[in-house]
């Protein structure tokens, strides 16, 4: 099986740290996985994207063409991207900051508060979480279990006491 | 087995330099190359080595000059318009048969251009860019775990047949990570560096690291003999990857980052039922002439898919040589050809021999 | 029989290129007598330039690279960081110094790059047959100033000892000349500390040679010493224009 993701939303919503948190559970857990950022200027302010792709045989392109998942935090973001979203594929968007999504019968669509979740927590800066907790239940990539281990390995000890606010966080959002 | 790392392909590039026993890099800022840099920046100290930021491009080449002479394993790391800027230095390195290693991370041009991923630099990379008759070995990894294995035998390669080596990879490579690890790199038996400048000691004759022959004769027997370990190279260095290519209808010829959107269109088209092959230089330079000479046996025609307006399809048609058709299809500037796009010109390719 | 004159250990034993009456010859053999004064000839490596002193690694006897012009600086860090007992030195001249390789010489003096700099100032192209060097005189006629340099489109000689002491990394600056057994004697003197600086680990040093061309000034050697007294003195003053022991000169 191969799981296509993107996501995608302002510079400094934690979009590449989330993905990378994605490719690193996958690897975690014996998958092939590419994890691919745009990059240049617009990181700053501008849109940031990021394509994961987990998978069990070897990765061909890193590219992804047409995403089975994509997460998005923006409505730039989601309107990129959301035609692109394949048959029976699944869009998490963050409906604190965005509208709504396009009425697409073929795609399970989820509008969750993350923001507005994340600020009630007293963890501002964190929607990313919610979004990947919701995302691991709707898509069955891995557990929320696998996500937490993968997420203890990754975060540098500096930030090691904010790992239990970022499980709380994943958990809401799993719960959402 | 080994314990893997997420690692982005700049960074692992530089660790892998470092683990191949290069304890001096010479840079200057440049985008999408800053990682290695940056990485090396930080490591380097660590282990007794020597990052050092030089004023230009054209100094930092001259550095390499100077301590790839003096017998060091030595690297530098630029992108597309910074590497212009060493190609008089990379020349005199070559001239001087000095082995060194050097990084491309290719970037949209001509100019300044942009800084999205391309590989217009094949002909600056494979055909020269410095004046002179001289090679670079140019080693194309498509992955992170190739950036890291390449950079290693890069080193090896190098010091073989006192040459300079050039791993070119574009910003997509760089950037993206991908599981790595750095056990049971190659490693190769190489050389005494009995000609490097790192004084006589009183011990032996002078040294003399230069690439200037006034007389003719003097400088055509040193080009010849150049050539001849060139010969070797060509001999004994080639690496291709070939996937599916026997009897394909159409085998794709793209190196780096472009080879493995192809092998995603490969997979596509097959659920079309139109053989796809794949045929993937990893050394650009020497180029897999026989290797593609070879499949053009069985294959019906070639296309040649690269981020520039038709570079390496030169070398893809002379492989060929005529045996059969071979097509070309780019994107340049910084945009990446989609699976789609490719597929549609394969279609249309076997469409007209139908 | 005993020798009372012969050549310095680390100056080959080969015939030299320079024209007649040409002051290189003098150059070399100080920094030749220096390097076997000092012992260090096992461990030196010399860069020579592009310009009359191409065949400098002809010319010693320590191991030498030869670099691209104007990028000997470039190429004496990457030694002297290969090989960090090293002692590492460069001859070059004006526009190889101080016109296409300014940069290098500069941010080699940034760092405090401990290497020695012989720099041979004699007011023209040599090499390439007489063309106007970045320190040549305003007025001065050569092949591509026929009418004098016109400071209207060529602009002003750089003084590069000047430029230099303005830079916190150099450890020693001093511009002596070679026309007379005194000044030769002196040249001498401050060669022999830019080398003993750099065993010391002092840093940057360079050595500004004031030299003759009577080929490409078109005088003789008499005509041409005379010259480089009246004319590029005055521009040119000898002199210490740095000293990190001494405190500012």
């Amino acid at each position: 099986m191969t799981t296509q993701i993107i996501l995608a939303g302002f510079g400094g919503q934690g979009i590449l740290f989330a993905g990378k948190l994605l490719a690193y559970a996958g690897m975690l857990n014996g998958k092939e996985v590419s994890w691919l950022p745009s990059y240049g200027p617009e990181m700053r302010g501008g849109t940031a994207n990021c394509s994961v792709i987990i998978s069990d045989t070897q990765i061909a392109s890193p590219i992804i063409q047409k995403p089975d998942v994509l997460l998005a935090l923006n409505g730039p973001s989601l309107e990129k991207f959301e035609d692109a979203v394949v048959k029976g594929g699944t869009i998490i968007y963050d409906s604190s900051l965005i509208a709504s999504a396009k009425e697409n019968a073929d795609v399970n669509i989820c509008g969750i508060d993350a923001t507005e979740t994340a600020i009630r927590m007293d963890a501002k800066t964190l929607a990313n979480m919610v979004i990947l907790g919701k995302c691991i239940k709707e898509t069955n990539v891995f557990t929320i279990d696998q996500l937490k281990d993968a997420l203890k390995k990754l975060m540098p000890p500096s930030k090691a006491a904010l790992y239990d606010l970022n499980c709380k966080v994943l958990d809401a959002g799993y719960e959402l | 087995m080994a314990e893997k790392m997420l690692m982005k392909g700049n960074e692992a590039m530089a660790e892998a330099a470092m683990r191949a026993g290069c304890k001096l890099f010479f840079g200057y800022p440049i985008t999408p190359q800053t990682e290695v840099a940056a990485y090396m920046a930080k490591k380097m100290p660590k282990i007794g080595g020597l990052f050092m930021q030089a004023e230009s491009e054209v100094a930092a080449i001259n550095m390499v000059y100077g301590a790839a002479g003096a017998g060091a394993r030595v690297m530098t790391s630029s992108s597309s318009p910074g590497i212009s800027l060493k190609s008089e230095g990379i020349s005199y390195i070559a001239g001087s048969d000095l082995p060194c290693v050097i990084v491309n991370i290719v970037r949209g041009g001509p100019g300044l251009g942009g800084i999205q991923p391309a590989q217009s630099d094949y002909f600056q990379a494979t055909k020269g860019g410095g004046h002179g008759d001289y090679h670079l070995v140019v080693l194309a990894p498509a992955s992170v775990q190739e950036m890291v294995s390449l950079t290693a035998e890069a080193f090896d390669i190098a010091d073989t047949y006192r040459m300079p080596v050039m791993i070119m990879g574009d910003g997509m490579l760089g950037q993206m990570m991908e599981p790595v690890e750095f056990e049971n790199l190659p490693k190769r038996e190489v050389p005494e560096k009995t000609w490097a400048t790192t004084g006589t000691q009183m011990k032996r004759k002078k040294n003399i690291v230069n690439s200037l022959y006034i007389e003719p004769d003097a400088l055509e027997k040193m080009n010849n003999e150049r050539l001849e370990r060139y010969e070797l190279v060509k001999k004994n260095e080639v690496k291709v990857e070939t996937v599916n290519a026997e009897n394909a209808d159409v085998v794709i010829v793209a190196y780096g980052v472009m080879a493995r959107v192809a092998k995603t269109v490969m997979q596509m088209m097959e659920e079309k039922g139109i053989k796809v092959g794949v045929v993937r230089p990893i050394t650009l330079w020497p180029f897999p002439t026989e290797e593609i000479a070879k499949v053009a046996e069985s294959a019906k025609a070639f296309l040649s898919v690269e981020m520039s307006q038709g570079q390496m399809v030169e070398d893809v048609r002379l492989a060929v040589n005529g045996k059969k058709p071979v097509y070309f299809y780019g994107r340049n500037g910084g945009v990446v050809p989609s699976p789609d796009e490719i597929c549609a010109e394969i279609e249309k390719i076997v469409g007209g021999m139908k | 029989m005993a020798k009372v004159f012969e050549k310095p250990h680390a100056l080959s034993d080969v015939s030299m290129h320079y024209c007649p009456g040409c002051t290189h010859g003098i150059i070399h053999r100080l920094v030749a007598e220096v390097i076997d004064e000092l012992g260090i000839e096992g461990r030196t490596i010399g860069v020579a330039p592009v310009g009359c002193s191409v065949f400098a690694y002809n010319y010693f006897e320590c191991d030498m690279q030869e670099a691209a012009h104007g990028r000997a600086p470039a190429v004496a860090t990457g030694i002297k960081r290969a090989v960090k007992d090293s002692i590492v030195f460069t001859y070059q001249g004006d526009g190889d110094l101080a016109a296409i390789g300014t940069a290098e010489t500069v941010h080699a003096a940034a760092r405090g790059e401990n290497i020695t700099i012989i720099f041979v100032n004699n007011a023209i192209y040599g090499m390439t047959g007489g063309q106007m060097a970045p320190t040549s005189l305003v007025g001065q006629v050569t092949q591509t100033t026929p009418y004098g340099r016109d400071t209207s489109t060529q602009g002003y000689p750089i003084r590069v000892c000047e430029m230099l002491s303005q830079v916190e990394g150099a450890a020693y600056l001093e511009r002596v000349a070679v026309n007379n057994i005194p000044n030769i004697r002196k040249a001498k003197k401050a060669i022999k500390k830019a080398f003993q600086n750099q065993i010391d680990g002092k840093g940057f040093s360079l050595i500004e040679v004031l030299s003759i061309c009577p080929t490409n000034w078109g005088m003789s050697p008499q005509e041409s010493m005379k010259w480089l007294e009246e004319n590029m003195m005055p521009v040119y003053p000898l002199g210490v224009y740095k000293d990190k022991e001494q405190g500012e000169a």
